[in-house]
């Protein structure tokens, strides 16, 4: 079992000293570590952005691709080997912003995947310009006279686009983000968690101080996480306080599990030396 | 009989509105003439619609080879009355019209053909007298077409009988019934009247009837494909529906994703992980597949890509034919990358470089582009059984676990290895000692990301260097056709197919002409075309584009320009007639 230490390689984050991703990279390799995982079971896929450059910083398999792309990356990768675990990272504007389209895809299809979502709020990478989840109002590069759209409520999104584990964790509490990851790579189908990790850089309003005052956890209350309404509606606090924790949990079989295909043995495993196409021809008479 | 026969050698044409069964009812009539043991070759044309619009189907059969569709017509079949204004002016001289005279109201007069001949046939009454619905009457249609050229009915009845296996015993033996009924009344009343015959030919080999979709999809299943995904886009959808329907039988998983930028993305995912990968599409979807078709060239992952090109730009002519891809495809992705772009000719092309992509991707560990089109795609030629003995499955320098277990620990592979070939050693996710990660951004032997300036070099010239074995293993062009030829064809892609037409007709008036095909765009072989090129008396350039694709990209490889060219751009693929008539021109004959 690898412990933390063997999960990091040599090369360096290369974040801004302070930054929330340095708690989800922590909290990503705690999960692994604590859960047993030997690296070479391990695969995590990203896209581009700070946060996805998260895999070069874990010493398992990683696919940094291009922007957005992240999940269907790891679609394929999936069902070509099942037996990996298989984890994406990315930014919200990675995530909701221009791969919107396979996030709601992904998590219809329930692949047993684990998608964490680094929610700064704000474009870093590229300096600072809005993202889909900065608040209505909010002064960036690209919105110099505030924000006109209304945030993407990415947790709601994915309740009601069918992923089975959704849950939000806070970089400022790494133990928890750490269960957090551990429920999601335990649960059998798309679990989706997003992270509000502040970006000290360019976003001055979502700071660690803005969450340290507000955020609570939905597990210390008395919180039904299998009623999916009212997981819902629970999606859209935001304010004064701002909830963490597991907000919806369902079990539905998932995309691999439907698959003839992959009964016997990965995709990768399956034999091609040799494959027979002689009866197809023979059906073209 | 008060007609001399000509015996074996045909050309029919169905048409009618989308929808009233032109595509099925043509491929039975199609598949018949081939169990007659003819040569066949088919091909269609319809609009971008499911309901309405005009749709034919033409078939073309003979006791000797065939490569394309010719333009004089002997029987036109015709549900309706537009099918007889559109096309009554290909009939030759003593050709004819079957149509339901109950329904269409002609005479030779009328059309200004007092050349053709007028079959009229109850085919909606007979349908509806035996009990069975109006689509039926194709079955009477095609009855009267089998009665009037003496063909076997039986060879007929079987292959109706397996191509709607599917629609059960009673539907089935009524529309045998019903094609019967066209049969006896075609064959008593018009059968004398009419100079071409079909005869079953003893002893002919079993054919294939396919096209090139179907051939790319046959090439892809023998090559181990395991993970194909794509959104449906015309002229490809065909690939998607064939493999779809065969994926369990063969453990494939296709998947319809959500859109081409996932398809893409998901091969290349796929691709990774050490399987088998394919993705197919048609120039729109191609455009949004090559952001991600950059990364794979990056980051070396191997992968099979088809586009079967429709006349364009934009949503262009979605159902019709054109050449205008070739410089998109080779350019395709931003920055700098090896790929090999290839361009089949004809459905047996389809099929074995179809195989050859998977292994050229695996040991190369790059990007092979299949350039197909519309017209390939549908066509349907006959073949007997393509011979898969000779096809071996190659995965390059690909690391089985003995390998692995040998290092010492992950340290020790190097994904990006900078090697002599340019390609490294490949190691699959799931091996203790190959924990590795891959990037599209530039990176270091071991996928760590480096803007250092001679790792930049390196692994950039590495890259590039994969494209010299590559070249070195794939067949030199040829020079197909009289050594001493006075002209030289030179042609991409499915023009193959009329050009090799055109070559026979003028071969049998005495015309001397070779043929250049040129079957890989990338990597081009410039040494050999240049040689070949200059061995020529003189040369013309065939491309079904506005702007000479291919003539640009000869005259940029070898510094010669074709002597003349020849562009078709009107959405409608080339007559070996009008080919014959250009060269022709050209040698003042």
């Amino acid at each position: 079992m690898p412990s933390v230490a063997d999960l990091t390689p040599k090369s360096k984050p290369t974040w801004c000293p302070g930054c929330g991703d340095f708690a989800i990279l922590a909290a990503v390799k705690n999960a692994i570590s604590q859960l047993g995982l030997q690296k070479h079971e391990v695969m995590i896929a990203s896209g581009i952005g700070c946060s996805s450059k998260l895999p070069h910083w874990v010493d398992v398999n990683g696919f940094h691709s291009i922007h957005g792309r992240g999940l269907p990356i790891i679609t394929g990768i999936k069902l070509a080997n099942h037996k990996l675990h298989c984890m994406v990272t990315g930014g919200d504007g990675d995530g909701v912003g221009i791969g919107t389209n396979h996030f709601i895809h992904a998590m219809r299809r329930n692949l047993d995947i684990t998608y964490i979502m680094h929610d700064n709020q704000i474009y870093g990478l590229t300096k600072g310009q809005t993202s889909p989840t900065s608040e209505k109002g909010m002064h960036t590069k690209s919105t110099p006279f505030g924000v006109i759209e209304i945030p993407i409520n990415p947790i709601g999104l994915a309740i009601v686009s069918g992923a089975t584990f959704v849950a939000q964790g806070y970089s400022g509490n790494i133990k928890h983000l750490t269960e957090l990851v551990k429920q999601g790579m335990q649960h059998r189908g798309f679990a989706f968690i997003n992270v509000l990790q502040p970006c000290v850089t360019f976003n001055h309003v979502n700071t660690f101080e803005f969450f340290d005052s507000r955020v609570y956890n939905l597990q210390e209350e008395n919180y039904d996480t299998t009623n999916k309404a009212n997981a819902i509606i629970k999606s859209e606090e935001w304010g004064e306080r701002i909830p963490i924790g597991v907000f919806y949990e369902t079990r539905r079989s998932t995309y691999a599990d439907e698959l003839p295909q992959l009964k016997d043995q990965a995709l990768v495993d399956q034999d091609i030396s040799n494959i027979n196409v002689e009866h197809i021809m023979e059906y073209l008479y | 009989m008060e007609v001399s026969e000509i015996l074996n050698k045909l050309t029919w044409k169905l048409g009618g509105q989308a929808g009233f069964g032109i595509m099925s009812a043509g491929l039975v009539f199609s598949r018949t003439l081939s169990r007659h043991g003819l040569h066949v070759f088919d091909t269609t044309e319809h609009p971008s619609l499911i309901r309405g619009g005009h749709n034919t189907y033409f078939v073309r059969a003979e006791d000797e080879p065939v490569y394309s569709q010719i333009w004089p017509l002997d029987m036109l079949v015709a549900l309706n009355k537009e099918t007889i204004d559109l096309h009554k002016n290909e009939l030759i001289s003593g050709g004819c019209i079957i149509y339901d005279g109950d329904e269409i109201k002609i005479d030779q007069e009328g059309l200004g053909r007092q050349d053709i001949k007028l079959f009229p046939v109850s085919i909606l009454k007979m349908a509806k007298d035996c009990g069975g619905t109006a689509l039926m009457r194709n079955a009477a249609a095609l009855g009267a077409c089998m009665g009037v050229i003496e063909g076997d009915f039986n060879t007929f009845e079987q292959v109706f009988r397996d191509t709607y296996k599917k629609k059960g015993q009673e539907i089935l033996d009524k529309n045998i019934e019903i094609a019967w009924k066209g049969f006896e009344y075609a064959r008593n009343n018009y059968a004398n009247q009419y100079d071409k015959k079909i005869q079953q030919i003893h002893g002919a080999p079993r054919r294939m009837l396919i096209n090139g979709n179907t051939a790319i999809c046959i090439g892809a299943i023998k090559a181990g494909l395991k993970f194909y995904a794509a959104y449906p886009m015309t002229p490809a959808s065909s690939i998607l529906h064939f493999l779809a329907g065969h994926e369990r039988e063969f453990n494939i998983i296709t998947k319809h994703t959500e859109d081409e930028i996932a398809a893409m993305n998901m091969i290349i995912g796929a691709g990774s992980a050490g399987v088998r990968s394919m993705v197919a599409t048609s120039g729109g979807g191609f455009a949004l597949m090559v952001e991600a078709l950059s990364l794979a060239g990056m980051a070396e992952i191997p992968l099979v890509a088809v586009n079967v090109t429709r006349a364009g730009p934009s949503t262009g002519l979605p159902t019709r034919q054109e050449q205008s891809d070739l410089q998109f495809i080779m350019n395709s992705g931003h920055g700098e990358f090896p790929k090999i772009v290839v361009c089949p000719g004809d459905p047996e092309e389809c099929f074995y470089e179809t195989f050859r992509a998977f292994n050229l991707a695996e040991k190369y560990q790059l990007q092979v582009i299949i350039l197909s089109d519309k017209y390939l795609a549908d066509a349907n030629l006959t073949y007997e059984k393509w011979d898969t003995s000779p096809l071996k499955i190659d995965r390059g320098k690909l690391l089985n676990k003995e390998d692995l277990d040998k290092m010492s620990g992950p340290l020790d592979y190097k994904a990006f290895e900078v090697t002599q070939d340019g390609v490294s050693p490949r190691a699959l996710p799931g091996h203790p000692n190959s924990v590795h990660r891959r990037t599209g951004n530039e990176h270091d032997e071991h996928g760590v990301i480096s803007e250092d300036k001679n790792n930049r070099l390196a692994q950039m010239d590495k890259r590039m260097r994969k494209l010299n074995g590559a070249e070195a293993e794939l067949p030199e062009p040829i020079l197909f056709g009289d050594s001493d030829a006075d002209i030289t064809i030179i042609s991409w892609g499915s023009t193959k197919m009329p050009v090799r037409q055109a070559m026979k007709f003028m071969h049998d008036e005495g015309i001397k002409v070779n043929h250049l095909h040129i079957l890989y765009a990338l990597p081009f072989n410039t040494k050999k075309i240049k040689q070949i090129l200059q061995g020529c008396k003189k040369t013309l350039l065939i491309e079904g584009n506005k702007t000479a694709q291919m003539g640009h990209l000869i005259s940029a490889k070898t510094g010669i320009m074709p002597d003349h060219e020849y562009l078709k751009y009107n959405a409608e693929p080339f007559y070996p007639e009008e080919i014959c008539d250009q060269v022709k021109k050209i040698l003042n004959r």
